[in-house]
């Protein structure tokens, strides 16, 4: 098209250097969690930093899975501790193993449900706030985007009476539902919403499709790429809710993946290897995630955002 | 298309997860048991998988326990409850707290209703703390003349409350000292300072051999440790005892630190090249760090870690590289240190539930006043808080070990138990928080003078 | 006059479709948001305590929040709290849009190779992340010390997290990245869809590649800044993580998010303290919430 002028290139030329050097740099804790989790004590512990391990060891991952036992999975009889003095009730009890194999599937359970709840109800809220227009709308709008920027550490205390009131305390609902509440997914599917047309919608009601029917069949495929990108924020930010893993969650059967690692870091035994094994662990379920996802990924977060 | 077939995937997965994980957070939990009734595994009669609801023969209780020696450590800890359990029928779920969140977790706990049944730690929490606050049961009528007399005096009283109230049942006792690497010290020759035999060592050269050890490796060589409260006993014991300092009255009603002697030995420490003050450490990290080698001394130390090093397993009075560790009484002019105490033992949330409360001193006893009581005492590491329980005798269960019997020489230069002072937590809070002011070369003496006033002003209200 | 009535059923079957799909959200956000809000509120001007069997204290009036002023721990947290939400936003908007308009126009590949390098950190984990740099920040044996000690920057080894004159900023520097990476993905495609013939038309006047992007592509990414400014806000308020798992507080990082947690259940003899916790919370919300509705005000506007 054009002649690019000598400094063009050169800029051209220096910002790629520079941007290597930034995902080299991005790139480095990851590299270092996951060198760390395979290297011997001697490595991690040597005052020469050792780049790379001289001999890869699991070592680590036997010390962490030895650390703590638990069921792999417990099922109960909801509510079954009313007729049972305040006990609960065990329908089944998985197999004892290494609590770290637990605390992967609470972690990946209570980021699911929290997932699907939040993608169900915002995508809902988000089509109603933007297409109908009933009394109250404006008002529950900016209420919306006044508390979005709420951290939780502001409501920390009601909410945890509320979970002993809910009898909820120690359980991963406690943390799902506060993320379910949370309403930034209202505020993106809302934007999301805004851009469908409405002479579709009023072409389906001349069809006499009632409101559900219009919402599964014309609303949901136009806002599918925003429920994916919700769907993986939501995942993601569950994920990285130390916070509130650590306020409501309890007995170490309760624990997900990051707040069992953030407890053992606490304990007295500081074993940077252990930790490291942890860590990857920690890690590695949702960068599966994102990267299995990635393309709707940025496809909805950038449609969502640019239509704001 | 393709993103149907994903989300779809994606969906199922969950879904078919949430049914094999939804008990892990069923709504059934009760407010007054906070840890899930879900370990069927690890009572007797009922093995893993099986589908049965688990008919306790008696209620669940639940302990929580701090790393007290190998009570942090699941397998041992398992071992010896099991045996309870199999004993008495009561089954007990363990939770393990950690030193730098687990205050926080009781009282968020007890804030939901949710405190555990028991609890192990030492009086500095239970009596001035959960005790005083009206959580705990008052244990005095499980103790009875034989009891009293067998028990270590200062034990018992550390563990009685001012108003005559016994909120924790001692289990174990200790001195805190410090540790130094001696292969480090004689490489630097600085072994000369130290006196191996009785364990002691002077001020004068203790200060000579941290310059000789800087002099070797010219990087600091002990640090003073000031990120949070844990393993503060070690800070505190080396600050009194440099000139003899005292941290607070005899009489426990007020604090005293900012005594001159406090003040020079702080002025002292701080021209130290060999010793940094560090707000990024606390005991466990620095326990860590001496572990690894990297640091040539420990003031966060005791019995049980002399056993088994950073509870890494990899044997007695060894660093992870092999190198000798030799435990020692802090510094002082004399050369007879004033050690602080440990004291760990139980104490029981008043939850409302009589049975409970019951099931729970069935516990203690058993752990603490029976035949079983060796067992216990042993997984803590240290010694035991009584001479005989029950016709067993405890002062000599330790006698095939040596490194046990060798710490021995320090146990008579237990000080004052003063960590029952009015005001205790918010006197730990000043403390390292001065320490972080002073590390950063705040006015030692004005810095001194005012987070001691803190500390009694709290002590006060 | 059929119109009126007929709009006012309208209306109605609006209202009502309207408020049954919100209803799902609202319980959540109601109950779990709203209430506890409400609640949070009404305890700020009440002495509720730990201690006290009764959820509610009795009422003191403002005491809580004038006391809060003269607590200099808590204006130190403020401080910082707003400190890291300053550097932080600006930093990461400006960054994020140089990457962005040096990776923009790369192929297919090289382009989503580079937004994922710089999204990892985010996925990666709060917990993970923290854990491996508080090693990499480590007084004795962390990797900053090694590499600036190796190449002779510094003498002594720098007390990265326990020395106040770097704590924070190394704390800023962990959110920033894993902040950026969002805003990356965000600013590729608003660069993408700048319009090519108004960037023509300019490049035909004569304007050089500065003035191309002040006068053409900025006013065209405007509404994505926005949308960044916002979404960064939120998440430098999430660093709570950080402060508790690295420093809890000391060195000169306390922020009102761990101050509030600190207040309600470390075991001080100030230990659940809930009305004071809670009159901090109340001034950190008035706080974002004015914050949010300049944002939006902004964005209103544009």
């Amino acid at each position: 098209m054009k002649i690019e002028s000598g400094g063009n290139r050169a800029y051209k030329v220096i910002s790629l250097v520079v941007l290597i050097v930034l995902a080299v740099l991005f790139l480095f804790p990851l590299y270092w969690i996951v060198t760390g989790a395979f290297k011997t004590g001697e490595d991690i512990y040597n005052p020469e930093l050792v780049w790379f391990p001289t001999e890869w060891v699991m070592t680590n991952f036997d010390k962490l899975f030895a650390q703590r036992s638990a069921p792999l999975w417990e099922i109960f009889l909801p509510f079954g501790s009313f007729f049972n003095n305040g006990e609960k009730v065990v329908l089944t009890a998985g197999p004892v193993s290494p609590a770290a194999f637990r605390w992967l599937i609470n972690a990946v359970f209570m980021c699911g449900t929290a997932m699907v709840l939040t993608c169900l109800t915002a995508a809902m809220a988000g089509y109603a706030l933007a297409k109908k227009r009933f009394t109250g709308r404006a008002l529950i709008f900016s209420l919306i985007v006044c508390a979005m920027a709420l951290p939780k550490q502001v409501i920390l205390v009601p909410l945890l009476k509320e979970m002993a009131l809910l009898k909820l305390y120690d359980s991963l609902w406690a943390v799902i539902f506060p993320t379910v509440g949370w309403p930034f997914g209202v505020f993106l599917m809302k934007q999301f919403s805004e851009s469908i047309p409405g002479e579709i919608l009023e072409a389906a009601r001349i069809d006499g499709a009632s409101e559900l029917r219009t919402f599964s069949t014309v609303v949901m495929p136009m806002i599918k790429p925003g429920i994916g990108a919700l769907a993986i924020f939501t995942f993601i930010n569950c994920w990285n809710d130390y916070f509130m893993q650590l306020v409501m969650l309890a007995s170490s059967t309760n624990f997900t993946m990051p707040l069992g690692i953030a407890t053992l870091q606490a304990e007295t035994t500081i074993d940077t290897g252990l930790l490291m094994a942890g860590a990857t662990l920690a890690a590695a379920p949702i960068i599966i995630v994102f990267l299995m996802f990635q393309k709707y990924f940025t496809q909805g977060i950038t449609m969502g955002a640019v239509k704001g | 298309m393709k993103m149907k077939k994903v989300l779809a995937l994606a969906l199922a997965a969950a879904m078919s997860l949430s049914m094999a994980a939804c008990g892990s957070s069923s709504g059934g939990s009760s407010a007054g048991q906070p840890s899930t009734g879900g370990s069927s595994a690890s009572q007797p009669g009922s093995s893993a998988g099986q589908s049965t609801p688990t008919p306790a023969s008696g209620p669940e209780l639940s302990l929580w326990t701090y790393p007290i020696g190998d009570w942090g450590k699941e397998d041992k800890v398992k071992a010896i409850t099991d045996a309870f359990t199999a004993d008495t029928g009561i089954p007990v779920k363990v939770e393990y707290l950690a030193y730098a969140d687990g205050d926080d977790k009781v009282n968020s706990a007890i804030t939901a209703n949710a405190a555990p049944d028991l609890i192990m730690e030492g009086p500095e929490r239970l009596v001035t703390n959960w005790g005083d606050k009206g959580y705990l049961v008052d244990l005095s009528d499980m103790f009875d003349d034989t009891d009293k007399n067998e028990i270590n005096a200062a034990a018992m009283a550390a563990c009685t409350h001012s108003n005559g109230a016994v909120y924790e049942y001692p289990l174990v006792i200790t001195a805190h000292c410090m540790a130094i690497n001696l292969n480090a010290f004689k490489e630097a020759g600085a072994d000369q300072y130290l006196d191996l035999e009785n364990h002691t060592w002077t001020t004068e050269n203790f200060i000579k051999a941290v310059d000789a050890l800087y002099a070797k490796y010219n990087a600091p060589v002990g640090a003073v440790y000031c990120k949070g409260q844990g393993g503060d006993q070690g800070t505190r014991a080396l600050v009194n005892n440099l000139y003899g300092g005292t941290f607070a009255t005899s009489s426990h009603d007020k604090y005293t630190w900012d005594d001159p002697l406090n003040v020079k030995a702080l002025e002292q420490l701080k021209s130290m090249n060999g010793i940094v003050f560090d707000a990024s450490l606390e005991g466990g990290d620095e326990i860590a760090k001496f572990y690894q080698g990297i640091l040539k001394m420990a003031f966060c130390w005791n019995i049980a870690q002399q056993l088994n090093p950073n509870q890494a397993d990899t044997g007695a009075g060894k660093t992870i590289s092999g190198e000798d560790i030799v435990f020692m009484g802090f510094p002082s002019e004399s050369g007879t240190p004033a050690l602080q105490g440990g004291i760990w033992g139980f104490g029981i949330f008043n939850n409302g539930d009589d049975a409970k409360v019951e099931a729970a001193k069935t516990f203690i006893e058993w752990m603490c006043d029976s035949e079983h009581t060796v067992d216990a005492v042993k997984t803590a590491n240290y010694f035991a808080a009584r001479s005989a329980a029950e016709g067993t005798d405890l002062s000599s269960i330790w006698a095939d070990n040596e490194v046990m019997n060798e710490y021995q020489v320090l146990m008579p230069y237990l000080g004052d138990y003063y960590q029952v002072t009015k005001g205790w937590a918010g006197a730990r809070t000043e403390w390292w928080n001065m320490l972080q002011k002073v590390g950063e070369g705040a006015d030692i003496a004005e810095t001194v003078a005012t987070y001691a006033a803190n500390a009694n002003a709290a002590a006060a209200s | 006059m059929a119109r009126p009535t007929m709009s006012r059923a309208l209306q109605r079957r609006e209202t009502v479709t309207g408020y049954l799909f919100m209803l799902p959200s609202l319980i959540f956000f109601l109950g779990f948001v709203v209430i506890p809000m409400i609640i949070c509120i009404f305890l700020s001007l009440t002495n509720a305590n730990m201690h006290d069997k009764s959820l509610f204290g009795s009422f003191i009036g403002l005491s809580n929040f004038t006391s809060l002023f003269r607590d200099e721990t808590f204006l130190e947290a403020l401080k910082n709290t707003f400190l890291i939400v300053i550097v932080s936003v600006p930093a990461v908007c400006a960054f994020s849009l140089w990457v962005s308009s040096a990776i923009y126009k790369m192929k297919g590949p090289m382009l989503s190779a580079f937004r994922c390098i710089f999204y990892l950190p985010v996925v990666t984990g709060s917990v993970a992340v923290t854990v491996v740099w508080k090693w990499m920040y480590d007084n004795y044996n962390g990797i900053f010390n090694y590499v600036l000690k190796g190449a002779g920057l510094i003498e002594q080894n720098i007390n990265w997290l326990g020395d106040s004159k770097f704590a924070l900023w190394c704390i800023i520097l962990i959110l920033f990245t894993t902040s950026v990476g969002q805003p990356i993905v965000l600013y590729v495609s608003a660069l993408g869809n700048v319009d090519q013939t108004l960037i023509e038309a300019a490049e035909v006047d004569g304007a050089n590649g500065l003035q191309v992007f002040w006068k053409v592509k900025w006013p065209q990414i405007m509404p994505t800044t926005l949308y960044i400014l916002v979404i960064t806000t939120i998440n430098s308020f999430q660093c709570f993580a950080l402060i508790q798992l690295l420093t809890k507080g000391g060195s000169g990082t306390n922020t009102v998010m761990y101050y509030i947690y600190y207040t309600a259940f470390k075991l001080t003899e100030q230990a659940g303290h809930f009305g004071y916790a809670n009159a901090m919370g109340v001034i950190l919300a008035i706080c974002i919430g004015l914050l949010s509705a300049v944002q939006f005000k902004l964005a209103e506007e544009k």
